[in-house]
């Protein structure tokens, strides 16, 4: 069976060797570039953290790295294959924007028949159910149809989906909007003990408090990367306070390449 | 939350490797189809009713024995087809409206897995809403035919899967639930009245006659007029219901090809 091993044996040994690499990434929709020659390498066991005002090709990379996006040019690969090889598809856990799980079934019929989907059975299954209930904190509305749900509620059932079968990469497609500061934190301690037990996690946001909380930032504007370094080093880099001011000086500048930090 | 489960053992899924279909995921999808309807009591009750109700009226509308013999088997057969064309359509354009669709496509399931799914779900739906106006026909309003009722039971579950089938393909083409609606119109309601339903499909110009012979409904309406004219099986009979199945196939292999896992 193929897993972290394999990868293993085909080099990728170091956290530094990325598990997700883009190389002269080009989208385009209509005949506008929305990602303009993007190349990037994201490192396992980490939450790395794409930021960028909305708009700015953030789910359009996401949703190329999980292999629904047709892409013009360039390459893009996660665990050496290609993004949306077939054998991704359930080492990929992907959560969008919006929930993206049936309104009309109740919390834990959802879960089965995604966790079906993703090939768990049986004792397996029940568990994958279970476990995700529990690390989103939705004990207790396991029997509820999920429309009744409120916003947030419906957000963690989309994220529980994405967790459902303990996936080598995580692409989450802003997982914390509108939840309550208290979860909010949880989840991304969640997030970290995943990348500490081996996960690689992409973390999508419009919002700069949260940008912090990642190991590594790519910031993204108008298509392109501004930055691609840890906060740190970003805020070393441009003598800003904070990463929004870092972003904003970054987005003003007058050189095309973007900054990169040296690998550590 | 915990996390103390969370292993990151052995693969969730054994490798996905490019398979024509899998019976499991088929039926996980065509189960998790039904409890989506268990859930909507209103939209089943009208499934099985509103054929039924539309028998009813014809009934006392014609008010006439013999002509309700001649005519409530092609009603019959045409009412399953109105409305599985219809709940099929606006089902799976929600499934991609909601973002469910591009989920399941970034996931191990196959498009045959989706479509079969759906397929056995709406044909036992089908089968259901078949035999309550069959029997409400024969009973309470006092149909007869010249031979058994199965042959007309099995033509109208047929006609009802091509309904779906077609349903199904013509949702590619809607970018919005209201568009799907406008197809039942746009789709059904040329081929009600030129199949044979209206007029005559002898007493037509030759180019309608011609349109007609290209229209799946067509054929379901010839089998039932033979059905209800003949006490045998004829062999213009199989005749109709090969070109019914040679449509619902047709429709189903265009709707495996609208299911694009890559989109634009």
């Amino acid at each position: 069976m193929r897993r972290h091993g394999d990868v293993s044996a085909a080099g990728v040994t170091s956290t530094a060797e990325p598990v997700i690499r883009g190389r002269d990434l080009v989208v385009r929709r209509s005949g506008h570039a929305i990602l303009d020659c993007l190349t990037f390498g994201i490192v396992r066991g980490q939450v790395t953290g794409l930021l960028g005002p909305s708009g700015c090709g953030k789910t359009t990379l996401l949703r190329t790295l999980v292999g629904v996006q047709q892409i013009a040019a360039g390459e893009v690969s996660l665990l050496g294959l290609p993004a949306g090889h077939p054998e991704l598809r359930a080492r990929v856990g992907y959560a969008t924007q919006d929930p993206a799980v049936y309104t009309d079934l109740t919390l834990t019929e959802n879960l089965r028949y995604f966790g079906t989907v993703l090939g768990l059975r049986g004792k397996r299954l029940t568990e994958a159910a279970a476990r995700t209930i529990a690390d989103l904190g939705l004990a207790g509305l396991e029997g509820r149809v999920t429309g009744t749900f409120s916003g947030g509620q419906l957000a963690r059932v989309g994220l529980a989906v994405a967790l459902l079968g303990t996936p080598d990469v995580l692409v989450l497609d802003e997982p914390t909007v509108g939840l309550d500061p208290v979860l909010r934190r949880d989840l991304w301690r969640m997030f970290h003990r995943l990348a500490g037990m081996g996960a690689t996690l992409l973390v999508s946001s419009h919002v700069m408090d949260e940008a912090a909380r990642c190991d590594r930032l790519l910031f993204m504007r108008q298509g392109r990367f501004l930055a691609e370094a840890t906060p740190r080093q970003i805020l070393a880099r441009t003598g800003a306070g904070d990463l929004e001011e870092a972003f904003l000086r970054l987005a003003t500048r007058r050189d095309e390449a973007p900054f990169t930090g040296d690998e550590q | 939350m915990s996390m103390t489960t969370l292993a990151r053992t052995a693969p969730a899924a054994p490798a996905g490797h490019a398979r024509l279909a899998s019976w499991t995921l088929t039926l996980a999808t065509a189960r998790r189809v039904l409890a989506q309807l268990r859930h909507d009591p209103r939209t089943v009750v009208m499934m099985l009713g509103v054929p039924a109700m539309m028998m009813i009226l014809l009934r006392y509308v014609l008010n006439n024995p013999l002509e309700l013999d001649r005519f409530a088997p092609v009603y019959i057969g045409v009412f399953p087809f109105v409305v599985m064309f219809m709940v099929a359509a606006i089902t799976t354009q929600r499934e991609r409206g909601r973002g469910t669709l591009e989920r399941l496509m970034a996931m191990p399931l196959g498009k045959l897995d989706l479509l079969a799914g759906y397929g056995i779900a709406f044909g036992l739906v089908a089968c259901l809403q078949v035999t309550v106006v069959v029997v409400i026909s024969l009973t309470w309003l006092g149909v007869t035919l010249p031979g058994s009722a199965v042959p007309m039971a099995v033509v109208a579950v047929l006609d009802a899967i091509l309904g779906m089938a077609i349903g199904l393909f013509a949702s590619a083409f809607a970018r919005s639930e209201f568009q799907a609606v406008q197809f039942m119109p746009a789709l059904v309601l040329p081929q009600a009245l030129l199949c044979g339903l209206v007029v005559s499909r002898a007493h037509m110009t030759p180019f309608l006659s011609w349109l007609s012979d290209v229209l799946p409904l067509s054929y379901a309406v010839d089998a039932m007029q033979r059905i209800s004219g003949s006490a045998a099986w004829t062999s213009a009979i199989t005749a109709d219901v090969a070109v019914i199945l040679a449509f619902t196939a047709a429709a189903l292999v265009g709707g495996a090809f609208t299911l694009r896992r890559r989109v634009r």
